[in-house]
């Protein structure tokens, strides 16, 4: 199963399951639980379901396309249940089914993992999903985030697409793996992996990156204060992206990197209140009648 | 009639670390509440699998005892009105026991007489009591971390999504937060049925495994150790036994089979602890290593399941544990390309604390500290200041970051192969012992004075600007680390006290702004307390604790070897009297400060020319034992002026009218208690 059929397949499983599947959201972030479907939706008290692939940037990641597991850029498809089915770790243990992993034929475990995200105020409890001795999913039960407790607590898993794919195509290196038929992942990615490496740890403009992070900083806040949600947690992002770069540079002491998160966080707590306000404002419009909590 | 209960929590995986202590928490739970509730049983039992707890509380009762209490109510004078009637207070009382008049009856109490009623209370019904007996247990549970789901008003530390309860054969219903108990459990997770109907008690264990799960906690764990020690036996190995990771693995699989994995062969010119760390702590594996101990390349492991198509679960574990030491090996071979000392530098880059300042700083003051501390134990060490300046030097090595457990080991590797010495590499690695409570101690000079400046500056520095720790934060260990010290201190006899030890500590923190001798009052009321800790896990009495408890004049083995003594004297002994002597000494003399002189010509009476001479008698003996450190000798001697000092009590006015009379008796007083407490404070033991 190439990578595309891949995620068609997890796509179409996770359709099935009622899930609103949504494309990547257009700005730079770290990891899929960033995207506003999931960070925004994961609060208050309506029920949402959704999945899409997420581009995820890590500058501290890059390697120069040299690194058969390690990128400046992986994919991760992410669903967010909310709230958790009762049994919820048998419809992901079928979506395993769905491309082609037997768990009779292997060992799968769920080793405990307790997630926390302290940039975006966001944490909770779950695991590792193990695969033969590998990570292969993130499996959380959110319990706060953006600083706020769930109302309404979702199941959240993130499957790690490159490593997935690496162990069905039984290859050692991501580059290798088949995109599709046709091409392979490196052959989409491998220049930008460098790229981005020569970008992230050599030639990245310090002075202007600092610049970048007060000014998304300052918007960020600004909008908040006029309740523009989501143009605010746009520049959120944006500043989250401006500091994992200066971090991947170097430029950041351990000291002056609390204090950068802390700006981070302090700006996704305003956020996730003001989201939380705004959708009680609208009076919960996805909390339909005989929506229960299971 | 007595039956046997079954009580299954079914859950998500519960991690694996929880378990036992939760298994505790539960048995506690039920033995006090059954208690409470009258209900005999036989005996209760637990077993756990990560995603059930099953409870059997054997041959309980059915029903609880019928039982009869009596209440009192208003006193007789109030209890009718001038006609005759029922006042509204005994009317109100035996409606509120539901009584009725004849159940009513009088009795005195005190002066008085009462109203009194017994009032019969039948029994419940066992079953009706469980609901109220597991909720309760389930809510009491308490986890390091715990969490909420599904909207339920309930936390635990992963989702409960089943329960049974089951007396013998017969389903007890009733919910906890919309979770209903029923006779249906579920199997293992791929290989058993997802719906078991369990009919009765006494099939529940054996059904289950039918559906592929041991139940039995301790079954499944003999059986664990001896598949693996077969499966090393097979490949002509021998298992790295483990009981905490034997104990973690047990907890993480319902149905175990091992099997063996291998990795190449190159992976084994990493020093070994480079391999078995990966294997242990990242993927549960046991190393095997051959009949003389020498690592293997191969690796035993358990899958949760049975044999089928294992060739493939073990292929995916190679898989992973190969990229796993390959970055051990492309990290060791980065590091080793320059020598250990050139790692000294990048300490700069990494912040201790941020007003303590970097690694690089702090492994200077450690440099002066240790050099201090060998002085003050007399020792000329030639290695002592390049091993303290090497000591932190890893932290910036590459399979350190990746392998934080390794600090000190990896120390010692990279020391030996950039050409230090044997003493210098070993002190890097020992420095950092002990790692943990009851872990051994540093051996060597230079490993034992490292591993004391390192501590010592980290309680300075905090100290310093702080940071203490309070209740049960204690973000920097300092209370581990200042254990560290004191048992380092009394392993190797060290000749000096933990007073001027923090003393020489504190010197290095001239850059920051505190007061110098508050701070260090702090720090000996802590270490004090943590010497206390160190004395009554010895089951030394804490009164004697007190009497001995110096830390400025003593080091702590005499500390210890004192408070011993101490106590067997005051456990062995009948001491009440003596005590009561100088207790009335210490009282009467609570504000005078010593060293003012006693003059034989103010004395009057005979009493206290007796007490003096006799007090003149042995003072000298009992300093000169108290220096020579028998104690048990200088107490004997001390405490036989007891008689003269209640003769002086009984017979003498110390409070003269003539001042200087009065000052000459309380100066005498003074003196013995200042030989007393240079012997052990007396006052301070309590009179039982």
């Amino acid at each position: 199963m190439n990578f595309q059929q891949m995620i068609l397949k997890l796509q179409s499983y996770w359709s099935d399951q009622g899930c609103v599947i949504m494309q990547a959201y257009d700005s730079e972030k770290g990891a899929g639980t960033m995207n506003p479907a999931t960070f925004l939706r994961a609060l208050g008290p309506e029920p949402w379901k959704v999945c899409y692939t997420e581009p995820s940037r890590r500058p501290a990641d890059a390697r120069y396309g040299e690194n058969p597991n390690r990128l400046y850029q992986h994919h991760q498809f992410q669903v967010i249940m909310k709230p958790s089915p009762a049994n919820i770790q048998d419809i992901y243990l079928r979506s395993l089914e769905a491309i082609g992993i037997d768990p009779k034929e292997h060992d799968i475990r769920f080793v405990e993992d307790n997630w926390e995200n302290p940039t975006f105020g966001a944490w909770g409890l779950g695991w590792e999903v193990w695969l033969d001795g590998m990570e292969i999913t993130q499996f959380t039960y959110f319990q706060q985030v953006g600083s706020i407790d769930c109302e309404l607590e979702s199941a959240e898993l993130t499957y790690g697409l490159e490593r997935i794919a690496l162990y069905l195509q039984q290859k050692d290196n991501v580059y290798d793996i088949d995109f599709t038929d046709d091409i392979k992942y490196g052959e989409i990615f491998k220049k930008a992996e460098f790229e981005h490496s020569v970008y992230s740890f050599e030639e990245s403009d310090k002075d202007m990156l600092l610049e970048l992070f007060n000014t998304y900083e300052k918007e960020a806040n600004r909008l908040i204060d006029l309740k523009l949600v989501m143009p605010s947690y746009d520049y959120v992002l944006k500043s989250s992206h401006a500091f994992n770069l200066l971090d991947a540079r170097g430029a950041i002491g351990v000291s002056q990197r609390a204090h950068f998160i802390g700006r981070v966080r302090t700006m996704a707590r305003k956020i996730a209140a003001a989201y939380v306000e705004q959708r009680k404002e609208m009076g919960y419009p996805l909390l339909k009648e005989g929506e229960s909590n299971e | 009639m007595n039956k046997n209960l079954l009580f299954e929590i079914g859950t998500e995986e519960i991690p694996a670390r929880f378990i036992s202590n939760t298994k505790k928490q539960m048995t506690d739970y039920l033995k006090t509440n059954l208690e409470k509730l009258k209900l005999n049983y036989e005996q209760i039992e637990i077993k756990c699998t990560p995603r059930r707890f099953a409870i059997f509380i054997y041959g309980i009762d059915q029903i609880q005892p019928d039982s009869e209490e009596s209440f009192k109510g208003p006193a007789k004078k109030i209890a009718y009105d001038e006609q005759g009637n029922l006042s509204k207070a005994l009317a109100g009382f035996i409606k509120s026991k539901g009584a009725t008049q004849e159940d009513l009856y009088f009795k005195a109490s005190g002066k008085d007489e009462y109203a009194y009623v017994d009032v019969k209370t039948k029994g419940s019904q066992t079953k009706d009591l469980l609901k109220d007996l597991f909720e309760g247990m389930i809510r009491s549970i308490s986890f390091p971390k715990s969490m909420r789901w599904g909207g339920k008003d309930l936390k635990f530390v992963r989702p409960i999504r089943w329960l049974i309860c089951l007396m013998d054969d017969e389903v007890i219903p009733f919910d906890i937060e919309g979770i209903k108990t029923g006779n249906v459990t579920r199997g293992h997770r791929f290989l058993g049925k997802s719906e078991i109907i369990i009919n009765s008690e006494s099939e529940y264990e054996q059904r289950l495994y039918d559906n592929f799960v041991i139940l039995d906690d301790e079954k499944r764990k003999q059986l664990i150790l001896s598949q693996c020690e077969d499966v090393a036996d097979s490949i002509d190995g021998q298992l790295m036994m483990d009981s905490v990771l034997l104990e973690e693995v047990n907890y993480i699989i319902e149905y175990p089979t091992a099997f063996y994995g291998e990795f190449d062969e190159k992976y084994l010119h990493l020093p070994p602890e480079a391999v078995i760390t990966p294997m242990k702590e990242h993927q549960r594996y046991f190393p095997v290593t051959d009949r003389s101990g020498k690592l293997l390349n191969k690796f035993i492991t358990v899958r949760n399941g049975d044999s089928y198509r294992i060739d493939q679960v073990k292929k995916g574990n190679e898989k992973v544990l190969e990229a796993r030491l390959s970055d051990a090996l492309f990290f060791y071979n980065e590091d080793t390309k320059k020598p250990l000392s050139e790692f000294v530098e990048n300490l700069h880059t990494i912040v201790f604390q941020q007003k303590l300042g970097t690694l690089f700083e702090k492994t200077e003051r450690i440099r002066n500290l240790s050099a201090r501390i060998a002085g003050l134990l007399e020792k000329d060490l030639s290695d002592l200041d390049r091993a303290a300046m090497l000591s932190k030097a890893d932290l910036t090595s590459s399979v350190v970051f990746e392998f934080p457990e390794l600090q000190g080991i990896m120390g010692r590797y990279y020391a030996l192969s950039s050409g230090e010495n044997e003493k210098v590499a070993e002190a890097i690695n020992q420095h950092y012992l002990p790692r943990f409570a009851g872990d051994e101690l540093p051996s060597t000079d230079e490993a034992v004075i490292i591993a004391l400046a390192d501590r010592l500056d980290s309680l300075a520095g905090f100290y310093a600007i702080g940071i203490t720790p309070t209740g049960s934060q204690d973000p920097y260990a300092l209370r581990r680390q200042a254990l560290a010290v004191l048992n380092i201190m009394m392993d190797k006899k060290l000749d000096v006290t933990v007073s001027e030890l923090i003393g020489a500590a504190l010197e290095n923190f001239g850059f920051i702004d505190f007061d110098s001798e508050k701070v260090k009052n702090e720090l000996e009321d802590f270490f004090e307390l943590r010497f206390k800790n160190i004395l009554s896990d010895l089951d030394i009495r804490y009164d004697v604790i007190d009497a001995v408890n110096e830390v400025e004049k003593l080091n702590p083995d005499e500390l210890l070897m004192k408070a011993k003594e101490l106590d067997s004297w005051v456990k062995n002994h009948e001491i009440t009297e003596v005590l009561n002597a100088f207790s009335r000494v210490c009282n009467i003399t609570k504000k005078e400060v010593s060293g003012k002189g006693v003059s034989e010509e103010l004395f009057s009476y005979r009493e206290e020319t007796e007490l003096w001479a006799a007090f003149k008698g042995i003072k000298e003996k009992v300093e000169l034992l108290t220096k020579e450190k028998e104690y048990i000798a200088a107490l004997e001697l001390l405490v036989s002026i007891k008689d003269e000092i209640d003769a002086f009590f009984d017979n003498v006015m110390i409070m003269d009218e003539d001042m200087d009379v009065r000052q000459n008796r309380l100066s005498m007083l003074c003196s013995i208690r200042d030989t007393m407490k240079n012997v052990a404070d007396l006052s301070k033991i309590v009179n039982s």
